[in-house]
């Protein structure tokens, strides 16, 4: 009896000392993930659907008259779905993180297809000129064009200066202000993926072109563009997704009309202190995410597992 | 396409990439009320910064902060790239992977609410943690730790696994082999992603607004601030130091890393050298 036990004692033992290095390099990592990642996302969907009391949030389950009870609050979620102005803010959303990444991408393409293409000894400095801004703080950027823009900004005073305009221009807190400054954050997102594409491509393939006949043009749409599909995915997918949850720049450039998710988030918890609203605006925000990275997710599987970043 | 065309295209972005920053360093020196209107040369707001106490205290936070991250950062995301490049199958490995990719894409007013709702619950069930470093800590190692397994991952994938062999071969123990042959062969990423999260926490806004409590103010917290109002010199002068500190930063980072490439290819032609020396002579 005793010797059994201890047998299997030690194979207990022995099982937990085994690999225990593999156990905690595998482990520690994981479990910081789940307690400040997924435990914290559980608790805002709770939060989303719980019924206050108060200022204390319910429990969603109870037990009463010997059976269990689910409650769960739906009305954020309705009030999200059929609220004008929250439907007018996500179209808002998925409408400037479209355009800024049209933008990044018509600027940034031409932009890495010539940076592939100068000569390989000024490459690593063009390509570090890229990411240096990145290096800065983004604030301190995004703030840079409020001087720039502003009614008694740089841009209005110069004009006004070589007698172009009388007046300044508005510029500041409109869609324009706010696309220039996302535009100019993220385009090095779209630029260094397409960068890392278009530098690798095989050049052989564009001569077998010119060689067949084809134009400049005709190779450019017909050979390089295709080629480049996935650089282009990954940097589409790089600045489309951030700037939906934007808010460092809808805030300090944005105006009245240009409605971001992002901020009506933190207005809604920070201004309205309305926790409950805010997570279920940050839920469906989530739900928003997933799509396009869902998109990106089947490219890349589709293209054999090749890593766009 | 022209060539001309390119290096026109070029210029024009790396104008419109810099002429913000540049604008931002030479208003800093502006002896003038008015923003920007230029109104002679000044230091002035370099000495109003440095007598700030708002100023100094939120940088010196936020120094500890990032310190304080960027090295909780790498070690974690040090394991997590491990686990993610050698451990090829263990159980949860998919959720392990989207775990860890998550912070990188999910929007910083997401990550900054879903931490303070978890540390509000865990206030009210345990009576810790207040709001406070120790809460911006969490939330940006949380962020950083992934960006590090990112970076760290890429390098342990390129990197030769015969050495490691060898290594072992000859008589190594585990801990020897990671201490000697893995450790100085990732040193170079382990720095890079020591620098990434480095400075992405001390950049951070969003999340730190959520997880920040009363006294615990970081130095973008007040710039955000500031700026919200409108156009502050101060603000100015933090920009243009923020500048310097980073070109140098980055122009001496990639002197050391051109020295390290030149020496160790000297190294490795010396040791080539003597091998062959010693072939023929055996």
């Amino acid at each position: 009896m005793s010797i059994e036990n201890s047998i299997a004692g030690n194979a207990v033992l022995r099982f937990l000392v085994r690999d225990w290095g593999r156990r905690s390099v595998i482990g520690i990592p994981y479990l910081f993930l789940i307690l400040l990642a997924s435990v914290p996302f559980l608790v805002v969907l709770k939060i989303s659907v719980s019924e206050t009391d108060g200022i204390r949030f319910q429990d969603l389950m109870s037990y009463a008259d010997g059976m269990i009870q689910l409650k769960i609050k739906l009305s954020n979620y309705i009030f999200l779905g059929t609220d004008s102005l929250y439907i007018q803010t996500y179209w808002s959303s998925i409408k400037f993180a479209s355009l800024n990444t049209i933008i990044c991408l018509l600027i940034g393409y031409p932009f890495a297809y010539f940076m592939a293409r100068s000569p390989a000894n000024i490459r690593p400095a063009l390509l570090m000129l890229v990411s240096l801004p990145f290096w800065t703080s983004y604030l301190l950027r995004v703030y840079a064009w409020k001087g720039l823009l502003d009614d008694h900004g740089v841009f209005n005073n110069i004009l006004i200066w070589l007698h172009v305009i009388d007046d300044p221009i508005k510029m500041m807190h409109t869609g324009f202000s706010m696309t220039v400054g996302m535009v100019y954050a993220y385009l090095p997102f779209m630029i260094l993926p397409l960068y890392a594409n278009l530098v690798k491509m095989d050049l052989r393939l564009i001569e077998a072109a010119k060689d067949l006949g084809a134009t400049p043009w005709q190779t450019f749409w017909l050979v390089t563009v295709p080629l480049s599909k996935n650089g282009i995915i990954a940097g589409a997918m790089l600045v489309f997704i951030p700037s939906m949850g934007e808010y460092v720049i809808p805030e300090l450039l944005g105006g009245p009309g240009t409605l971001m998710i992002g901020r009506v988030l933190w207005d809604e918890f920070f201004s309205n202190n309305d926790w409950a609203m805010a997570s279920a605006v940050a839920v469906t925000m989530v739900g928003l995410i997933l799509v396009p990275l869902a998109i990106f997710n089947k490219y890349q599987a589709d293209s054999g597992g090749v890593r766009g970043i | 396409m022209s060539s001309r065309f390119g290096k026109a295209w070029l210029l024009a972005g790396y104008a419109f990439l810099y002429l913000p920053i540049l604008t931002l360093v030479v208003f800093s020196f502006n002896d003038s009320k008015m923003v920007t209107l230029w109104g002679g040369f000044t230091l002035k707001w370099y000495s109003v910064i440095a007598h700030d106490t708002e100023v100094v205290d939120a940088f010196l936070l936020s120094l500890k902060v990032a310190l304080m991250s960027a090295s909780a950062s790498v070690l974690l995301g040090t394991l997590a790239a491990f686990a993610m490049v050698r451990y090829k199958s263990f159980w949860g490995r998919t959720a392990f992977s989207a775990h860890i990719n998550a912070p990188l894409v999910v929007p910083e007013v997401i990550t900054g609410l879903s931490l303070l709702l978890f540390f509000v619950m865990c206030e009210r069930l345990f009576g810790w943690p207040d709001r406070g470093i120790l809460t911006i800590w969490a939330g940006h190692t949380s962020v950083g730790m992934a960006y590090a397994a990112v970076v760290i991952q890429s390098r342990l994938l390129e990197m030769d696994k015969s050495l490691e062999e060898a290594a072992m071969d000859l008589g190594c123990k585990p801990a020897q082999v990671f201490f000697l042959v893995t450790l100085p062969m990732i040193a170079q990423s382990l720095m890079a992603a020591w620098l990434l999260t480095f400075t992405l926490s001390l950049d951070d806004v969003v999340s730190t607004a959520f997880l920040s409590g009363p006294g615990s103010t970081t130095l973008p917290i007040v710039i955000l601030s500031r700026a919200r109002l409108g156009l502050n010199p101060t603000v100015n002068a933090i920009a243009t130091i923020t500048v310097a500190v980073v070109s140098i930063g980055v122009f001496a980072g990639s002197l050391w890393l051109s020295r390290q490439e030149t020496r160790r290819a000297a190294e490795q032609a010396a040791a080539y050298r003597e091998g062959m020396g010693q072939a023929v002579s055996a």
